[in-house]
């Protein structure tokens, strides 16, 4: 399959750069934008490994949700860029310590699975597990086998969730709010009040 | 056979996207002019009536008058994302057409997940919107896509669950296969259970979500009464307000083209698609393109009956409050839809012996 080799390259080679784009572009707006790129490249990745489900999945959560609330931040930024920068030399030694450890330990980790884990017995991607489609075969294992370790990570993010609402939420006092049910509610009776003034007196108040 | 070499397949391909665009294209002029003279006729004005007969060329003098205009970047704009955005909102709208089922046997692409590959690309036309509105570096327009991003991420999580109680109904993620199961005539359709009388029960659930998935659909494509993002009496003209000649043009082809498919979208879900509303045994013995072209007549009517309610809707109903479309979003549609997730699982559950 030459297509998909030259798929793979130009969709590989697409996610590198835009993933150093990330790193090296000065507007942080621009590297949001990049990041979109990554994601939607390696949707295309998942899509030529058969798991059309995942490349669809990372889309519609990972661009179309996280990443507009990211660019959302981002946007209303104001960041002065020269300032930011000052500090880049005074923390570059430990962000190489860092950087080595990480890399180190990613080596490492591909390395023994490379030599002793899964990637040694499989056979390559497994496409189509019986005659399920991608996304059946997904549910099917993930409701059964791994059922409450995906009820544990609902209750995870509905803990985070809450746990954000709570942190954030404040009932100011001084602060009119609509209330539809009693707008609705509201009669002339309660509305109202008529007055009949007398000509040439007014009223007082 | 020619046609299933790879270069064959390559031209067939690109023929059919071609079709499809030029279709889209063509509908899209007539389809606009339809808009406008639909807003005319609530207001008891003729509209557009002077270029060609009953002013039926209007669509191609304003194209052409966009497209011989100067492109205007304002100085402080980053030229690169003011250019891009509208390509995107251009591109996408038209992308999300490829696994559309026109008609018996006309789509593109045919994958297993279309139904999640429309919601992907839907859920990315939102980039147009912010991207334009922040490379402007001006106040109006940052303002629309501030507005513009909250309201189709709120707005994007109900259609999302409208979206899984028809999948739970279909039972697949694959438009062709939902469109095919709602054959028969109307009362096999979505909106009422999906399978006759004896799903008949579910339609007490699918009718209020076929209308939330329309007002949704409303909201995500920036129509009256949501159109807040450029909302002409605050905003000016929103996030379109620096942009000028075809970059206007691309934005605005956009914005109907996903108009269009959220309306197609409306059909495949809830209305049958190319599906005659009523049983058609005889088209078995017709030719088979002749059986296509009857499905894409019926696929087309339903188009643009959905599209007529969408100018009907931004003629007669007043603009929104901002607090009032969130409260709409988040506390009505998403809770709403939640339930209906939950009764049509269990519906088809426990309900219908499926």
């Amino acid at each position: 399959m030459v297509l998909q080799a030259y798929a793979f390259y130009v969709l590989a080679a697409v996610t590198l750069l835009a993933g150093l784009a990330v790193i090296f572009a000065r507007n942080p707006v621009h590297s949001v934008l990049f990041l979109i790129t990554a994601f939607f490249s390696s949707a295309g990745l998942f899509v030529l490994l058969g798991a059309e489900f995942l490349a669809m999945i990372l889309v519609v959560v990972y661009v179309g949700a996280v990443a507009v609330l990211f660019l959302f931040v981002v946007m209303m930024l104001d960041v002065d860029f020269a300032e930011l920068r000052q500090g880049f030399a005074k923390y570059l030694p430990l962000g190489i310590v860092v950087a080595a450890i990480l890399t180190g330990e990613m080596i490492l980790v591909a390395m023994s699975v490379a030599g002793s884990g899964a990637a040694k017995s499989s056979t390559g991607p497994l496409t189509h597990v019986g005659p399920f489609s991608n996304a059946e075969a997904i549910g099917r294992v993930l409701y059964t086998d791994y059922l409450y370790f995906f009820q544990a990570a609902g209750m995870v993010l509905l803990v985070a969730m809450i746990g954000a609402i709570v942190l954030t939420l404040k009932h100011k006092t001084n602060v009119r709010r609509q209330n539809i049910a009693d707008q609705t509610a509201r009669t002339p009776a309660a509305g109202m009040r008529i007055v009949t003034i007398k000509s040439g007196e007014g009223i007082e108040a | 056979m020619f046609w299933s070499t790879p270069g064959g397949w390559l031209l067939l391909t690109v023929g059919q996207i071609l079709a499809v665009l030029i279709w889209i294209l063509l509908s899209l002029a007539f389809l606009l002019l339809a808009d406008r003279k639909i807003w005319a006729g609530v207001q008891m004005r003729k509209g557009p009536n002077v270029v060609g007969p009953f002013g039926l060329l209007q669509s191609f003098a304003d194209f052409l008058k966009f497209v011989l205009k100067e492109i205007v970047i304002p100085a402080g704009a980053d030229k690169t994302v003011f250019l891009l955005a509208p390509l995107i909102m251009f591109t996408l709208a038209f992308g999300a057409w490829a696994v559309m089922p026109l008609a018996p046997g006309w789509v593109v692409s045919n994958i297993n997940v279309g139904v999640l590959y429309l919601f992907a690309i839907s859920s990315l036309g939102v980039y147009g919107v912010i991207m334009g509105g922040w490379a402007s570096n001006s106040k109006y327009p940052f303002l629309g896509s501030l507005r513009s991003a909250a309201q189709m991420v709120s707005y994007e999580v109900s259609i999302g669950f409208v979206i899984v109680t028809v999948i739970l109904l279909a039972g697949s993620l694959n438009l062709v296969t939902i469109v095919e199961r709602q054959a028969g005539g109307f009362w096999n359709w979505n909106v009422l259970g999906g399978g006759g009388l004896k799903d008949l029960p579910a339609a007490l659930v699918m009718i209020p979500m076929s209308v939330i998935f329309f007002v949704s659909s409303l909201a995500e494509t920036n129509r009256p009464p949501f159109d807040l993002p450029e909302a002409e009496s605050e905003l000016v003209a929103g996030y379109q307000v620096e942009y000028s000649s075809t970059p206007y043009l691309l934005f605005m082809i956009g914005e109907y083209a996903n108009i269009v498919l959220m309306c197609a979208l409306i059909t495949t879900l809830f209305f049958g698609g190319w599906q005659a509303p009523f049983p058609t045994p005889f088209t078995a013995h017709w030719n088979p393109t002749a059986a296509s072209f009857f499905g894409f007549m019926w696929f087309f009517l339903k188009i643009i009956f959905f599209f007529f309610l969408f100018a009907v809707v931004k003629a007669v109903v007043p603009r929104y409050r901002y607090d009032q479309l969130m409260r709409l979003g988040w506390k009505v549609f998403l809770p709403t839809s939640l339930v209906a997730v939950a009764l049509i699982g269990a519906w088809r559950v426990f309900g219908s012996a499926v």
